[in-house]
């Protein structure tokens, strides 16, 4: 069996077409949960899958559609997570391109588990081309009947819409991404209510990233057990690492959870461009804390990450090179944050804005002493106390790149300032 | 003042309002909508929008504010955005912007005075295995070097 789940086909021509889709076993695993399965069946099965969620933060999505209310008179919505904001990652791009009905199909297996009637497909503003594209496959789904009132005569009905961002990091978080949905700034809410009983319009919602609603067909047709096979027990399929930085092939390589990161970026990706000497590695997305040369021997899973004091994120790897300066990078990474802080939050705002202040005077060669530990300060005072996860997505690279590189950080500040 | 809104876009507005729960949820995609057909956001299309949507023009400007995609004064024909992310900076991008500003003659959020090049700088375009890139109004281009940039300024009519 093929050892690939989301881009087996990718080098089909025309696959973003239905015809080829359908040609390829496309919309086999709809016309069989239609058919023969009951809702409880499936949500059993991608529980039992170890499904995480791709988007970042890795929770069991079978689990998250098991807190959603069953016997409930109100709404219930799907809003799939296609912001893809995370420096460094574009995989969701590649699914949404060249497999946009692999996601159309596990949204309709998703909506019809969970008793869904109308789904939303939030995409970053600037991936115009791509909300086209899905658009165009959203309307062939409904030409042949697997969207719209009565799907396949079974009366089950489900609507799809492209719903398009506008340039802000921040709506990649959930309930930003709610807020931003009902016509409002992406200003994250207070959890808990969960948006799984409180979410879009006040109704139970169901948010799951592209990546990991197109794993659900396959789920359908293999089974658990053969998913859970093709990664870890735990930690379930395929993940599409995104590599990208000064790596010889940049690009996105579907590889089984836990492929060793070091395998992917020398076997896969290459290994390093011109010959240069590897410095560092970004694991997962810019707000993984970074890895050394020394650290990257390591199995990609969110287990193994969390053990190595990183995290796994969206799979995005970016690679460093001996030439770069780790004060360029620290600079990036936190004008960054300084830009995409919703605001909302005094720690976050204000803190991300200083830091990135700080950051600046010591790279115009007017650092002073004891800098490094007032951005670590500032730094502190935003993890754990912000109401979404941005606080910490901020501080936990800044506070790694200062810990793992002080030395060469610290000789950049000008001796007897 | 801006010619209002056509009757095609306000129709388009009635449609796109039909797929939410509330009117008021399609402020963005009809943001889009409105910027496609003016350039850009101006108080007038804030309180037209306002008015399809039955909401206050106040919550208008809230939203064009915190979004950057949503302009709120006139861009060049050509609207220059080119990612300058840690990707794309590690491979060059601060040098293709320098080459960019001396051949438009224009600072980073600058527009040149024949009204045809915006020039800005944003964050993660998302397609860092092109780096570095940058999007010319919504095409994207990438594997940029300073003569590929040149040749797609100059196919810019």
């Amino acid at each position: 069996m093929a050892d690939k789940i989301l881009t087996e086909h990718f080098g089909l021509e025309n696959l973003f077409k239905i015809g080829v889709y359908m040609k390829n076993k496309g919309y086999e695993a709809v016309k069989k949960v239609l058919s023969e399965k009951k809702p409880d069946e499936i949500l059993a099965e991608v529980k039992a899958a170890n499904l995480r969620g791709r988007g970042g933060a890795g929770f069991p999505a079978g689990v998250k559609w098991g807190f959603v209310p069953k016997d409930i008179e109100k709404s219930k919505y799907l809003c799939v997570n296609a912001d893809e904001g995370e420096p460094g990652t574009f995989k969701d791009r590649y699914i949404m391109t060249h497999n946009p009905h692999l996601l159309i199909e596990g949204i309709i297996i998703t909506s019809f588990c969970v008793g869904i009637h109308t789904a939303f497909i939030y995409i970053r503003g600037e991936y115009e081309a791509v909300a086209l594209r899905l658009e165009q496959a959203i309307s062939e789904a409904y030409d042949k009947g697997f969207l719209g009132k009565d799907i396949l005569g079974t009366r089950f009905k489900l609507d799809v819409y492209v719903h398009r961002g506008a340039g802000a990091y921040i709506c990649g978080e959930e309930t930003a991404l709610l807020e931003s949905l009902e016509g409002k700034r992406g200003n994250p809410r207070l959890k808990p209510p969960f948006p799984a009983s409180i979410g879009l319009f006040g109704c139970p919602t169901v948010i799951n990233n592209v990546e990991t609603i197109s794993n659900i067909p396959s789920i359908v047709l293999n089974g658990a057990t053969w998913f859970c096979q093709m990664g870890l027990p735990k930690d379930g399929g395929t993940r599409i690492f995104g590599v990208s930085g000064l790596v010889k092939k940049p690009g996105i390589y579907e590889l089984p959870v836990g492929t060793n990161l070091k395998e992917i970026i020398v076997q896969h990706a290459g290994g390093m461009k011109d010959g240069k000497k590897m410095k560092a590695v970004i694991p997962g997305g810019m707000s993984a804390p970074i890895l050394t040369e020394e650290e990257i021997d390591i199995n990609m899973d969110f287990d193994s990450l969390v053990e190595a004091k990183s995290m796994l994120g969206s799979a995005a790897i970016i690679v460093i090179d001996e030439e770069t300066s780790m004060l360029d990078v620290l600079m990036r990474v936190t004008k960054f944050y300084s830009h995409e802080s919703c605001g909302q939050c005094t720690p976050c705002r204000i803190g991300n804005s200083w830091i990135n202040k700080i950051v600046k005077r010591i790279s115009d060669g007017n650092g002073k002493r004891g800098d490094l530990d007032k951005i670590i300060q500032l730094a502190n005072n935003m993890l754990g106390k912000t109401l979404c996860p941005l606080g910490d997505a901020a501080a936990m690279p800044v506070m790694s790149i200062i810990q793992k590189f002080r030395e060469e950080l610290e000789s950049y500040i000008p001796l007897g300032n | 003042m801006n010619p209002e809104l056509t009757d095609q876009t306000k129709k388009k507005i009635e449609e796109i309002a039909s797929h939410y729960a509330t009117k008021d949820a399609a402020l963005l995609p009809v943001l889009h909508l409105v910027q496609r057909e003016k350039g850009f956001i101006s108080q007038q299309e804030e309180k037209e929008v306002a008015d399809l949507l039955n909401i206050k023009p106040i919550k208008v400007k809230e939203v064009v504010t915190f979004y950057t995609m949503f302009n709120q004064e006139q861009v060049g024909k050509y609207h220059i955005q080119v990612c300058s992310n840690l990707s794309c900076s590690l491979l060059g991008a601060d040098s293709l912007i320098e080459h960019l500003k001396s051949k438009l003659g224009i600072g980073v959020g600058e527009t040149t005075s024949d009204k045809k090049f915006t020039l800005k700088t944003v964050e993660c375009l998302g397609a860092c295995e092109q780096a570095p890139c940058m999007m010319v109004n919504f095409d994207y281009f990438g594997n940029l070097d300073r003569e590929k940039i040149d040749n797609i300024l100059d196919s810019l009519e």
